[in-house]
C-alpha cells in the first residue's frame, strides 16, 4: 500500500485515532494475505534488478525477494572507460538501496541450490525460500575447460575483466604499470558471448590511454572470430585516432587461441603461434551462469533454452531465465537486452499469476561504443516474437550508425553514450 | 467497543485492498510494453537524469509526431531513424498516448 493510497484509506473512514492505531497492523496482514505470489529473482544485474523493479512497478502486492551476493554491482559496460583512464571505479558501481525502499527483499547470498518441483531455493546463508515462480538471471561463467594450460585462479595474473569488478581494476593496474612501448594483447572469444562490440571498445579506449601517456606501445588483436560488430566503423576510428597502433588477426589468420601459457605470459594459436604480451587480457570461450547448470536449465552449448515470448526455462516449468545466460533469438547477450527481457518477462509473471494474458512482448537493444572520449558509434535493433521465429529483429529497423558522419556526429553519439549509461542504470537500479 | 469496531474494520481493509489489487491486475496494456522499452535510454517513465532527451510530460501529439517525422528522416537523428523505423503507426500512437498518461 503506498502512502497516497494508505492517506486516501485513512480519510475514507474518518481518520480518528484510534483507527490510525489499528490501522497499521491491520493494513500489514491483509497486505500479506492479498499478496499476488512469490517471485524470488536470482542476480542483481541488468536483467534481475529491472526485472525485480518491474515485477514491482506492474504489482505492487508481489512478494519480491532479489537474491545476489554482491552489495554493490560493478558494471561491465562503461568498465572499458574506466580502463582508459575516463572514469573511477565508483562511477560505475551501484548499489540496490532504490529496490529495498520499495519493498524488494534484498538477500546477499549464493543460489546453492534450485529445488524445482518444491518450488524452492536454498541460500549459502542457510535460509531456505519458496517461490510460485523464480526468475534467474545469473550472467555467464567461462568454460576454463575449454582453454589448454589455464584455470580460473590464473585469472588473477592474466585477467578476463570481462565480470565487472576486481578483475577490471586489475587490468588497469597492469596497463597502468606496463612501460611505455610495450604490447596488450587482447583475444576476444569466439561467439556466442557477452557485449559483441565490448572487446573492440576496450581495444579503443586502451588505445586511447596509452596514445595519452605510452604512445611507443603496440596493441594486438587475437580473434577467434573472421569478423566482429560493428567492424568498418571500429577500423575507420582506429585508422583516424591510433594510426599504427592496432594489428587485429583474424581467427582463420591465426587469431584462434587454444592454449595459454600463463608463466610467461604467452597466448599460442591453433596454428602454433605463440605470442608474448606485456599485458594480456584474454577473454575466455563462455556458458550460462554457474546456477543455470546447478539447475538442469542448460542445453548441450551450455545457454538455456527459454520460450522467448515469457522467458520460462524450456526445461522446468515456473523458471524463467534472462540475459546473458538465456537463448533469445536474435537478440545479443547484452546490459541493454537483459534489461529489456527483464521487462518482458515481469509483464509475462505478473500477467500469469492474475491470470490474464500478458501484452505481445516488445523487445530493444541499443549499444554505444566509445572509440574516443569524443567519437561514439552505436547498434540498434527493436525486436518482436513469433511462434516460428521466435524473437526476430522487425524488418527495415536498428543498423548501425553511418560510416560518413562527420566529426559532430560522431561527438553527439559519445555524449549519447554517457547519457545512456545515466538513463540505463537508473531504469536498472533507481 | 473496540474490539467490535476492528472486527468491522478487517473486512472493508480487505475488500479495499483487493479492489486495488483487481485493478493492477486488470492487463498492462501493449502501450506500456512497447514503451517500457524506451525507459532504458530515456530513464524510467521517461524522465532522463542524463544527456538524453526526457519524454516524460510531453503531449502525445508531439511524441506521434516527432516519431514519425524521425521515422521518415524528416527530422534528422542519431539513432531514433533507426529505432522508430520499428514502430507501426498504431504503435507510435500507443507509445504517444502512454507517455501522456504518466504524470
Amino acid at each position: 500500500m503506498n502512502t497516497m493510497n494508505r492517506r486516501k484509506f485513512i480519510q475514507l473512514l474518518g481518520g480518528s485515532s484510534v483507527i490510525l492505531a489499528a490501522l497499521g497492523p491491520l493494513a500489514a496482514c491483509s497486505k500479506r494475505a492479498t499478496t499476488t505470489g512469490r517471485v524470488i529473482v536470482v542476480g542483481g544485474g541488468f536483467g534481475g534488478a529491472t526485472c525485480a523493479k518491474y515485477l514491482h512497478r506492474f504489482d505492487p502486492n508481489l512478494d519480491i525477494t532479489l537474491v545476489e551476493p554482491a552489495r554493490r554491482f560493478v558494471t561491465c559496460p562503461f568498465s572499458n572507460a574506466v580502463l582508459g583512464g575516463m572514469r573511477d571505479m565508483d562511477a560505475i558501481s551501484h548499489d540496490y538501496t532504490a529496490h529495498e525502499k520499495r519493498g524488494i527483499k534484498v538477500v546477499h547470498a549464493m543460489v546453492q541450490e534450485v529445488d524445482a518441483p518444491a518450488h524452492k531455493v536454498t541460500l549459502s546463508n542457510g535460509q531456505t525460500l519458496a517461490y510460485d515462480r523464480l526468475v534467474l538471471s545469473p550472467g555467464i561463467d567461462f568454460r576454463w575447460e575449454d582453454v589448454e594450460g589455464m584455470t580460473a585462479a590464473d585469472a588473477q595474473s592474466i585477467p578476463h575483466a570481462w565480470q565487472g569488478g576486481s578483475q577490471t581494476t586489475l587490468l588497469r593496474d597492469q596497463l597502468t604499470a606496463m612501460p611505455d612501448g610495450g604490447t596488450v594483447i587482447i583475444a576476444p572469444p569466439g561467439n556466442p558471448f557477452r557485449c559483441p562490440p565490448g572487446p573492440y571498445e576496450r581495444v579503443s579506449l586502451i588505445a586511447h590511454y596509452l596514445k595519452q601517456q605510452k604512445p611507443r606501445s603496440k596493441i594486438l588483436i587475437l580473434d577467434a572470430k573472421d569478423k566482429f560488430s560493428k567492424q568498418p566503423l571500429f577500423m575507420q576510428g582506429w585508422q583516424q585516432l591510433y594510426p599504427g597502433m592496432i594489428e587485429w588477426v583474424s581467427g582463420s589468420e591465426g587469431g584462434r587461441i587454444d592454449e595459454v601459457d600463463v608463466a610467461t605470459r604467452t597466448l599460442i594459436s591453433e596454428l602454433g603461434d605463440k605470442h608474448k604480451g606485456d599485458v594480456i587480457n584474454f577473454i575466455p570461450p563462455q556458458k550460462a551462469g554457474l546456477i543455470a547448470h546447478k539447475a538442469g536449465l542448460t542445453n548441450n552449448d551450455g545457454w538455456c533454452p527459454v520460450d522467448q515470448r515469457t522467458f520460462e526455462s524450456s526445461i522446468q516449468a515456473d523458471i524463467h531465465v534472462i540475459g546473458d545466460a538465456s537463448i533469445a533469438g536474435k537478440m545479443p547477450k547484452s546490459g541493454f537486452a537483459a534489461n529489456s527481457q527483464g521487462k518482458v518477462c515481469a509483464a509475462a509473471i505478473v500477467s500469469a499469476l492474475h491470470g490474464v494474458s500478458m501484452p505481445e512482448p516488445s523487445y530493444v537493444n541499443t549499444c554505444y561504443s566509445l572509440v574516443s572520449p569524443d567519437y561514439g558509434i552505436s547498434v540498434a535493433a527493436v525486436y518482436r516474437y513469433s511462434k516460428e521465429k521466435g524473437i526476430y529483429k522487425v524488418k527495415g529497423s536498428g543498423g548501425v550508425s553511418p560510416k560518413d558522419a562527420d566529426a559532430a556526429f560522431r561527438q553527439q553519439e559519445a555524449r549519447y553514450a554517457s547519457g545512456w549509461y545515466d538513463s540505463i542504470t537508473s531504469d536498472t537500479f533507481s | 467497543m473496540r474490539s467490535r469496531f476492528l472486527t468491522c474494520l478487517f473486512p472493508i481493509t480487505a475488500l479495499l485492498l483487493a479492489a486495488a489489487t483487481t485493478s493492477q491486475a486488470a492487463g498492462i496494456s501493449q502501450g506500456a510494453m512497447l514503451s517500457n522499452s524506451c525507459a532504458a535510454c530515456h530513464g524510467t517513465d521517461g524522465k532522463s537524469p542524463g544527456a538524453i532527451p526526457s519524454i516524460h510530460g510531453k503531449s502525445s501529439q508531439f511524441i506521434s509526431r516527432t516519431l514519425t517525422e524521425f521515422r521518415s528522416g524528416k527530422r534528422p537523428s542519431t539513432v531514433m531513424g533507426r529505432h522508430t523505423k520499428g514502430y507501426s503507426d498504431e504503435e507510435i500512437r500507443l507509445i504517444a498516448e502512454y507517455f501522456a498518461t504518466l504524470k
